[in-house]
């Protein structure tokens, strides 16, 4: 009896400390399990694809084949079973949604209950209610908050794309990678893959294969895209792999941001997720490129939890181009992800911004890669990794210049913060210069949150955990301000949320 | 309000004695200085009020407003009122001094069970309360303490103290590292708290701040108790002789 007590208590805290648990009760139609040639067809025609997509998908497929997955990383978790996944799942009700009447109520209280309102987005045709003034911003000035264009993917279907008309407008394209390979297979075909090759490493080629869906941008010359673009992915049938796949060009001289999250249902088999992420930035364009990963990250022992691997690249393909990326990683039991620029063009810049906490016995091996290539190009890495708990943390970056790469550029610096004594925080850093005018700065520092600042906080009245809430937001600050305004508050909250339990 | 009786206290991973038998009482609307050499235990009380870790209590009490103290955790003592502004005030990177004070208030009304107040209505507290201790906007930008001068550390420390407006204030050498015009618009800070229903412990090495912050009591703190009580005088007395006859009287 005292067990069962015990059980439910657990359970309740459990479901308390990763509030998107839930499932929802919904039928999908699933490929049958495994993975073959068949179900890569299957996967093909389900979309209606072209024919020269199916035979690229088969192309990665076969790369596939003879493909070993990578040992590299310091993540350790048993071996995956390739034959006992689903690799394709859909909400059965919704064939070919139109508008948002069509949608099962399910899905969008979903949606809802993740803290979207797709619904009252369109509505309100975008008046989104006005944000909170950040206490962040210290001088009280009202922070208005824009709109966001929303991409909401379920399982292995977008669901949902949001203000289409109004992106329509500005010449914006903002839709599911499969209406773009219906729509627009010319910009598809010119540049899926030209970032992440189909052959380009393990999950990539497996993605390349069998990926279901995913977001598609396209912003054309001397364009501002008018709001906030976001895709929202969402895991929820069981044994499923999520594979997205999104494609994101900046044609010259236009601006795009960009957000993705990430959520998961609690369920004690793990689930794979491997997404890939290519972006294209032309001539003085500029995307940026912010995630926040919440994926169920398994329980307290390790059991359960999202694998995400993941590899996301962009390329600065014309001069002066700009590619930024942020990233809060608190989610998955194991990361494995490395959103790299490649500065193509001459005085291109890349940026890597990231927040990666681990707790509980979560896995993460995270970090970029900075690809000089071109003349006078800069890049800029700032990582902050937050470990507590039993959790291992790792940074792995490189930074290389090109011989061609006249006066590269790079600033990089790590930080790691423990929070207690079990725990293991890693920097790796390679660096590679083949031209002498290269300037690559590195620093790294590893510091524990004091008990003096744990009292000086409890003294005026925090508990332990707002404590180190709040310290661990003042240690991310400087990657936090990265965000769009909009995310900021509920990340820090997301922040503090992730380290409950963390100490005590 | 609060009611000290034979407190003994030794650090908790070593065999030794900081209070030795301290007994104090101090009521609503009373200002008590103490006073006493360095290492005498002064700072080591602070802490034990505040309920800091690395110090056992072997014997006596503390209640305050009826409770007993020492059983609380820090924050149910600061959401009860107890504040103490630190001798070595601490910084805490990356969170700005506003945004600290916004939180640690929220927190406090929180565990009271009141409301949150609202942003506006908290910027204007704030800067209302910063005004009277001469601290600027770009102060409260920056981040706990960092990079803070001496003098702004215990500034800052007294602008926690207005916002939060605690019942029982502890003041740890406060008037230390602070310039002569500083001190004085500290003290007006202190004065304008003063109040029938707060009482203020303050300690201190220097007569001088006294002068500034008058006390109703003041007490002589040697080798972890109080060996002389008394009133104002007796910080007169103390500037003129020394500790030297009390350091004997205790031993
Ligand atoms: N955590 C600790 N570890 C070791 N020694 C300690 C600790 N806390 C206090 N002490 C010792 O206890 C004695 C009293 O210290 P305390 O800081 O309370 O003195 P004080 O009266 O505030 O002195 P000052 O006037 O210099 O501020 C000192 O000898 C000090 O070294
Ligand atoms: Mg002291």
């Amino acid at each position: 009896m005292a067990d069962l007590d015990t059980i439910e208590l657990v359970k309740d805290i459990e479901v308390d400390k990763y509030k998107y648990g839930f499932t929802t009760d919904i039928e999908s139609d699933f490929a049958p399990k495994g993975l073959n040639e068949d179900i890569v067809k299957f996967i093909s025609a389900k979309k209606g694809e072209p024919a020269w997509m199916l035979e690229w998908r088969l192309d990665a497929y076969r790369r596939w084949l003879q493909m070993d997955e990578p040992a590299w990383a310091r993540v350790s978790f048993p071996k995956i079973d390739f034959q006992d996944i689903y690799y394709y799942a859909a909400p059965k009700s919704m064939a070919n949604p139109k508008s948002l009447d069509e949608i099962d109520p399910k899905l969008l209280e979903t949606y809802t209950k993740l803290g979207i309102p797709l619904k009252e987005q369109e509505i309100l045709a975008g008046v989104r209610k006005q944000g909170e003034k950040s206490t962040l911003d210290d001088d009280g000035n009202e922070v208005v908050a824009g709109r966001v264009a929303i991409d909401a993917v379920f399982d292995s279907v977008s669901v949902v794309t949001t203000f289409k008309d109004e992106l329509a407008k500005a010449g914006v394209i903002f839709c599911s990678i499969s209406e773009a390979l219906r729509e627009h297979p010319e910009l598809v075909k010119k540049y899926l893959g030209s970032v992440v090759p189909q052959g380009d490493n393990f999950y990539a080629a497996l993605n390349a294969a069998v990926f279901s869906d995913g977001s598609f941008v396209y912003v054309p010359p001397n364009t501002r895209c008018p709001m906030e673009l976001s895709t929202y992915f969402r895991m929820n049938a069981k044994n499923t792999g999520q594979f997205e796949r999104t494609l994101i060009i900046a044609d010259k001289g236009s601006y795009v941001s960009y957000l993705e999250g990430c959520t998961a249902p609690m369920r004690e088999e793990s689930q794979l997720h491997a997404a890939v992420v290519e972006l294209i930035a032309l001539d003085d364009a500029e995307i940026k490129y912010s995630t926040v990963q919440n994926w169920y990250p398994g329980d307290a022992e390790g059991k359960g939890g999202v694998y995400n691997f993941v590899t996301k690249r962009g390329d600065c393909r014309g001069r002066g181009a700009k590619i930024s990326w942020t990233q809060v990683e608190t989610g998955s039991a194991i990361t494995w992800k490395y959103p790299s620029c490649i500065l193509r063009g001459d005085n291109s810049r890349g940026e890597f911004y990231s927040i990666a906490i681990s707790n509980g016995r979560q896995q993460v091996d995270s970090g970029t890669k900075m690809i000089h290539l071109g003349k006078n190009t800069s890049s800029r890495i700032i990582s902050k990794g937050i470990a507590a708990g039993r959790s291992d943390n790792t940074y792995r970056g490189l930074v290389s210049a090109h011989r061609k790469a006249t006066n590269a550029r790079n600033f990089t610096q790590c930080d790691s913060l423990l929070i207690g004594d079990k725990c293991g925080a890693h920097t790796v850093p390679y660096i590679e210069a083949k031209t002498l005018s290269a300037q690559f700065e590195h620093e790294a520092t590893t510091s524990k949150i004091s008990d003096d600042q744990m009292f000086y906080c409890m003294s005026r009245g925090l508990s332990q955990e707002e404590a180190v809430a709040l310290i661990v937001n003042g240690f991310v600050r400087d990657v936090l301000q990265q965000l769009p305004m909009e995310f900021m508050a509920e990340t820090q909250k997301l922040i503090g949320i992730s380290l409950e339990g963390s100490v005590g | 309000m609060l009611e000290i009786k034979n407190l003994h206290v030794k650090l908790a991973d070593e065999d030794r004695v900081i209070l030795n038998g301290l007994t104090l009482s101090v009521n609503a609307g009373e200002v008590h200085a103490i006073m006493g050499p360095n290492g005498s235990g002064k700072s080591t009380l602070s802490y034990v009020l505040s309920g800091r870790e690395g110090y056992e209590v072997t014997e006596g009490s503390v209640t305050y407003k009826g409770e007993d103290l020492l059983a609380m955790t820090p924050s149910d003592r600061a959401a009860k009122g107890v504040f103490l502004a630190f001798q070595y005030p601490i910084e805490i990177p990356g969170v700005a001094t506003m945004q600290f004070l916004k939180v640690a208030l929220n927190s406090q009304k929180k565990a009271r069970g009141e409301k949150e107040l609202s942003t506006p209505d908290f910027m204007r507290l704030v800067k209302e309360r910063a005004a009277k201790l001469n601290i600027g906007q770009d102060m409260l930008k920056r981040p706990v303490n960092v990079g803070f001068s001496g003098g702004e550390k215990k500034r800052a420390e007294i602008l926690q103290m207005a916002v939060l407006e605690p019942a029982l204030c502890v003041l740890d050498e406060t008037d230390s590292g602070l310039d002569i015009d500083a001190l004085r618009v500290v003290a007006d800070g202190v004065n304008g708290l003063r109040s029938p229903d707060r009482a203020m412990i303050v300690i201190t090495h220097y007569q001088r701040l006294l002068d500034y912050i008058v006390p109703d009591h003041v007490h002589v703190l040697s080798k972890g108790r109080i060996v002389k009580s008394g009133g104002k005088s007796l910080a007169l007395e103390l500037e003129a002789k020394g500790y030297a006859e009390f350091e004997s009287e205790a031993a």
